[in-house]
């Protein structure tokens, strides 16, 4: 067996589970279009992290120019390149404004003081255009990564990796700002009265841990055939895991300060957003998270020698993955399901079927370029890191 | 009269010839082994096999009675001790509760991990016998050096030093207790 009959099998795999994914959704739409959107909303942001996370881990590890970022640099580029199929997915929550967004309907504005003071950013075509920015940003800022890098393949680093690495500081800005403003738009508007200045912050915090746990669970995965099993070491896996530790706290410190200063200042405007999530079914959604999205990922991931063993450490990356879409669940979902804890066979064949074509998507792209970036200036050091 | 001695210490130029001597060292079955060198070589613990010990444990245990503590000691406060209503919430209020609780486990971890490698390390020592060795004060300049214990159970007066010259070491001297 070889990396290509691999990537080939997955590929079909994935494609057959998002196709049928994808046809159920279908149905769903005509049963109960709402519901469709409601799905469709919060797999969608799942997808959404795994790709721009993964583009922001990109960026990182050129700015930063360890040896670290080298095994991982192919995935993230092609995890990158699927930002034009991201943002192809988002036509639906486009059309669907009017089915997810309070804020778009001109007789609740009209009702609602408050909403009547946020219409000059709360509106359609403003949404829109911000959405254009966000992709627009996401895909020049992959296209000009991959296209650099493929030169580097071709011609090596000189000229070309200086200026990939001058892009990646202004890149991680962007990223930043974009996100920010993306979680408020299409998250945090979905209850148009609440706000939290935290609330980007814990999209960026979702997105990199979303991303890592992908790139690790992959990595352990490409490392069963060459070449990834002759450069891939205990090492290399040692240094993700880290990352994933690092990033399960910040998630958690960042969820927690929201809720704290929410909680302290106990305010009409705030509260709500959290009596909605602690009460109905919800709150046990809420302590799930509080153990399976931290106490349990924190304590396994403090051991070294759990970090250094391939299929833990994946074991534990997609238990993750799997918690960052409960997270999301929980804060996109009691909009909908107010009091009440619930789950429609739509919240399930969403993320497959939308899961299952990207993942399609992904596999081909990162088929594509050879696995190692060989002209990489990083690229000796990056091997030389991983013998004991 | 037999001198007691505390070891056999060779001497090196290069890092990495010292880090082989390590290595080889611990083929041959030596355990009690030290090695020193001007600045951090990170072979050099692989070669020593020196990552595992208690220390991650004291820090754990050190952060766990910190958490704990904090927790505890505002819970005595505003509980038992001096029962506030504060914005009409429960006296027991813990999500206030988190921040001490954070900051408490840090704090003792970290002293304990300060306090805990003084201690693994035997620190403060007011004497060690490697500087009955006269050119040992090189180690802190540009030579690198390997030390074998007599309490070594493979130690052998005779053989020991004979095994360090194999290394090719600048120079093999024993150590005075």
């Amino acid at each position: 067996m070889t990396l290509e009959n691999d990537l080939k099998l997955w590929r079909s795999g994935a494609l057959a589970a998002g196709i049928a994914g994808a046809v159920l959704c279908a149905i769903g739409f005509f049963i109960s279009p709402f519901q469709f959107y409601r799905s469709y909303l919060w797999s969608y942001l799942f997808i959404v992290g795994l790709s721009v996370g993964s583009l922001a881990w990109l960026m990182l590890q050129y700015l930063t120019g360890g040896a670290w970022g080298v095994v991982i640099r192919r995935p993230c580029e092609a995890a990158a390149r699927t930002l034009p199929l991201v943002a192809l997915m988002f036509v639906p929550i486009a059309i669907g404004i009017p089915n997810l967004y309070p804020w778009s309907h001109a007789k609740v504005v009209a009702a609602d003081e408050i909403l009547r003071h946020k219409q000059v950013y709360l509106n359609v075509p403003f949404f829109l255009i911000r959405a254009a920015v966000y992709f627009g940003g996401w895909i020049l800022l992959s296209w000009l990564f991959n296209r650099w890098s493929a030169r580097e393949d071709r011609e090596g680093p000189a000229g070309v990796h200086g200026k990939m690495a001058a892009l990646a500081g202004p890149g991680l800005i962007f990223w930043g700002f974009s996100v920010t403003f993306m979680a408020v738009d299409w998250v945090l508007s979905l209850d148009p009265h609440w706000f939290s200045t935290m609330f980007g912050m814990l999209f960026m915090a979702g997105q990199a841990l979303s991303s890592m746990a992908f790139l690790i669970a992959l990595m352990v995965l490409l490392s069963r055939r060459p070449p990834m099993s002759e450069i891939l070491t205990p090492r290399h896996l040692h240094d993700l895991g880290k990352f994933l530790l690092t990033l399960v706290m910040v998630w958690a410190y960042f969820s927690f300060s929201q809720f704290l200063i929410i909680w302290a200042g106990n305010l009409p405007e705030e509260i709500p957003w959290y009596l909605e999530r602690l009460r109905g079914g919800w709150q046990y959604v809420a302590l799930a998270l509080v153990i399976g999205h931290f106490a349990l990922p924190f304590a396994l991931l403090l051991s070294r020698d759990l970090k250094r063993n391939f299929k833990l450490l994946a074991g534990i990356a997609i238990c993750v993955l799997f918690m960052r879409m409960v997270d999301l669940y929980w804060l996109v979902a009691p909009d909908f399901r107010k009091g009440r804890f619930g789950l429609s066979w739509m919240d399930i064949t969403a993320p497959v079927g939308m899961g299952g074509i990207w993942l399609a998507y992904f596999l081909i792209q990162l088929g594509k370029r050879p696995l190692m970036p060989l002209n990489d200036p990083h690229l000796v050091e990056a091997l030389e890191h991983g013998r004991e | 009269m037999i001198k007691s001695i505390y070891g056999v210490m060779a001497e090196f130029d290069n890092p990495t010839a010292l880090v082989n001597a390590a290595r080889a060292a611990r083929e041959k079955g030596y355990r009690k082994l030290d090695a020193y060198s001007p600045f951090p070589i990170e072979e050099l613990s692989d070669a020593l096999d020196l990552h595992k010990n208690r220390l991650p444990l004291i820090v754990l245990a050190g952060g766990i009675v910190g958490g704990l503590a904090g927790y505890l000691m505002q819970y005595y406060v505003t509980v038992w001790d001096f029962p506030l209503n504060i914005g009409g919430r429960p006296l027991h209020s813990w999500p206030a509760y988190i921040v001490i609780t954070f900051e408490m486990t840090i704090l003792l971890a970290a002293i304990s991990a300060v306090m805990g490698l003084l201690a693994l390390c035997g620190l403060p020592m007011l004497y060690h016998p490697a500087f009955n060795v006269p050119r040992f004060a090189l180690a802190s300049r540009n030579r690198f050096f390997l030390s074998i214990e007599a309490t070594d159970p493979l130690f052998d007066a005779r053989a020991t030093p004979e095994f360090l010259e194999t290394l090719e070491p600048k120079e093999v001297s024993e150590v005075a207790e």
